[in-house]
């Protein structure tokens, strides 16, 4: 997908408009933030698995090579190949000759942020091959040809209204009459056209929340079961994973996992969670003949070892995105690529860089929920800063906001010229703000006053207050 | 593609600074490999004997709207599924795995129930299979593939029934992993967690049961003490 995070202000401006947008987005606070504290609060040691899981992390990364071609080494044993791709292209190449060799007109698709990155689907449809997306919201946004707005809940922009609507649309061989006022209804139809797809699928793609050295496996977490179905019925599986998947031992992919579902969708532990090690055994009577890992780095080597190298333990629970206030507001549309919120706007500054993606570290309040519900307490605010230092250093900010802070900069640093000049503005805002004691408009402030009052500055300042405190004690 | 094999390995050195791990700095890696030394285990399981988990396996599927029917031996098994399928006004036949971990079922009391035995195919309404083990920290059912225990029949059935026996229930996934590893059969091609049926939430965060697995999950528990 050719990155629009450039646009991310008209994006976003947009999406505040938008009211199906607005009205499907609400959805957010009673669905996933109150079922994610439900199940947290169940688990009284949630805090030191948190500190578990990021040690294995960290120590996963200090030795990635390692644990890497452990990997390999398992996958090349039980029968499987694993295709090391430095970028999408080399990767799609991958992938395309893999189903080429098979002779495969239909993929059929589990869920995967990766193959995302890669625009897969574009690639192979462009070459013959048939993409199905699998899971149902990214059914819904495959036939309405649009991308995913969220890493877990992928159509999470769009009400029923919208889905009936397209399935009307796609569905043509059904009857025109039938109702599609409901979930359910929807869920039916959509599990009756793609179960034909299933069973008709010469390869299956999935992504994977975690590769296993120890037994060189891959685990994918679903709730549909897409993604069994995607893997165990054709003839080929393709797990398509980038390099920070890896973990030591089945022992650390279970602790994680324990943290994953809960700070995710808010479940004890998602429905599905499915561990595939190789092509089927000899004496199988299902399974796929053939397991390939499409292991691509993209932009993820270059982290380590960075100040953005934290960003790799992410596992893609979206806890971020569920809570953060700048998401709720505008979707995840806005933000012009793969990934959105908060992981989004540290990530996508580091895979495309940071003059196509340098609004997204800019949208942040800094509240810090990010950081709080982070099941691998990844810092989004510090790195989301270190963002905005380097676009500030490579003069990519925009004129006026570099004026305004070098004239606060020089302010703040001179006290005794701060210290007046402040005075002095609080008492003129004071005044004008009259009795009314708040602003509609102010002149160079638009961008905050279209949205809100601003208040008026009143009594004194902290540093007069401050200062007779200090005569108070003495 | 072995240039983009040495390429990113090269890069990943690279950027950690320093080069292969070779040697005495690997050994302690490989031994973490091998000792599969488990992490923090939450007490919720692990600290209740095992007529506890059984009961918390019991309550914790029941929970994600998986249906337990315990039954006291292996002869109540035909009886208990035919009984659950008429419940349901569902025909009385279902795909039955290849498993010999059944075979002490006296399926042929209960000869209207239409069973026959294989992988499943499409069309199949329900299917039965056996288990390798219940984890009762979050009521999830283990489930390994082989040649008398094929996956697609985990999945392709609207209605997914389970026989679990009491001694299989563990307290925690690690024990189940314990557990395979004991088997010394080494890894099956696919290892199934399944805590409650197929499940989506993807139009407007509503949750509907049955989006493309099984759309009932039903475990009928052998409490035979065997």
């Amino acid at each position: 997908m050719r990155p629009q995070s450039h646009a991310f202000k008209a994006n976003a401006r947009a999406a505040l408009g938008d009211a199906n947008l607005q009205q499907a987005m609400n959805n957010l606070k009673t669905g996933f933030v109150a079922r994610r504290a439900a199940v947290v609060a169940l688990l009284p040691e949630w805090e030191n698995l948190r500190d578990a899981a990021i040690a294995i992390k960290k120590h996963t990364l200090t030795h990635l090579d390692f644990y890497l071609e452990a990997f390999e080494r398992q996958v090349v044993a039980q029968g499987g190949h694993v295709h090391w791709c430095r970028d999408a292209a080399e990767a799609n190449a991958t992938v395309l000759k893999i189903c080429r060799a098979l002779g495969a007109k239909t993929v059929t698709k589990g869920k995967s942020m990766i193959g995302e990155e890669m625009a897969v689907n574009d690639y192979l449809a462009a070459n013959g091959v048939t993409p199905v997306e699998t899971d149902l919201g990214e059914y819904i946004l495959q036939i309405r040809n649009e991308p995913p707005s969220h890493i877990i809940a992928p159509a999470i922009h769009l009400v029923k209204e919208q889905v009936a609507e397209s399935f009307r649309q796609t569905h043509t061989e059904l009857d025109p009459a039938r109702p599609l006022d409901d979930a359910r209804q929807m869920c039916d139809e959509a599990r009756g056209i793609l179960r034909k797809s299933f069973l008709a699928a010469d390869v299956g793609i999935t992504g994977a929340n975690f590769l296993i050295a120890e037994t060189g496996s891959s685990i994918i977490v679903t709730n549909e079961g897409n993604g069994d179905l995607t893997q165990s019925l054709p003839r080929a599986h393709i797990v398509l994973a980038s390099l920070e998947k890896v973990v030591p031992t089945l022992e650390d992919a279970s602790t994680i996992l324990r943290l994953l579902a809960r700070s995710a969708t808010g479940q004890e532990f998602s429905a599905y969670t499915t561990i595939s090690t190789g092509p089927r055994r000899a004496a199988d009577i299902d399974g796929p003949g053939e397991y390939h890992v499409v292991l691509l780095d993209n932009g993820r080597s270059a982290l380590l070892g960075s100040e953005f190298e934290d960003m790799l333990r992410c596992i893609r629970c979206a806890a971020c995105l569920n809570h953060c206030p700048v998401y709720a507001a505008i979707g995840g549309h806005s933000y012009g690529w793969v990934y959105p919120g908060p992981m989004g706007a540290v990530l996508t500054p580091s895979l495309i860089g940071i003059s196509e993606a340098g609004n997204l570290p800019n949208a942040s309040t800094f509240c810090g929920r990010c950081e709080e519900v982070c099941p691998m307490k990844i810092p989004l605010p510090r790195m989301m800063r270190h963002w905005r230092e380097r676009e500030y250093e490579r003069h990519l900010s925009p004129a006026r906001a570099r004026w305004g802070l070098a004239v606060w900069a020089f302010l703040v640093t001179h006290p005794a010229l701060y210290r007046p000049l402040a005075e002095i503005a609080a008492r003129a805002l004071g005044f004008f703000g009259g009795s009314r004691g708040r602003f509609r408009t102010l002149p160079f402030a638009g961008g905050w006053t279209d949205g809100r009052d601003m208040p008026a500055p009143q009594g004194r300042s902290f540093h007069a207050l401050w200062a007779e405190r200090q005569r108070g004690r003495a | 593609m072995s240039d983009g094999r040495s390429q990113t390995l090269a890069a990943i050195r690279r950027s950690l600074k320093r080069g292969e791990i070779a040697g005495a700095a690997a050994a302690p890696l490989e031994a973490r490999l091998k000792d599969h030394r488990r992490n923090l285990i939450p007490a919720r399981a692990t600290s209740l004997d095992h007529l506890g988990q059984v009961a918390l396996f019991v309550k914790m599927a029941e929970g994600v709207q998986a249906s337990v029917a315990r039954v006291s031996t292996a002869a109540d098994v035909p009886g208990e599924i035919a009984q659950y399928l008429a419940a349901l006004n569902l025909p009385a036949k279902a795909v039955l795995a290849p498993d010999p971990s059944l075979d002490d079922i006296p399926w042929q009391d209960r000869p209207l129930l239409d069973l026959h035995k294989g992988r499943a195919e499409d069309g199949d309404g329900a299917g039965i299979t056996a288990c390798f083990a219940g984890i009762a920290e979050t009521g999830t059912l283990m489930l390994l593939s082989g040649p008398e225990s094929p996956t697609r029949n985990n999945f392709l059935p609207d209605t997914h029934i389970v026989i679990l026996r009491d001694k299989q229930i563990l307290a925690a996934y690690e024990d189940g992993w314990d557990a395979l590893r004991a088997k010394n059969t080494g890894m099956p091609r696919t290892v199934n967690f399944i805590t409650g049926p197929s499940r989506t939430a993807d139009i407007e965060q509503r949750i509907e049961l049955g989006a493309h697995g099984p759309r009932r999950l039903h475990i009928v528990l052998i409490d035979d003490g065997k």
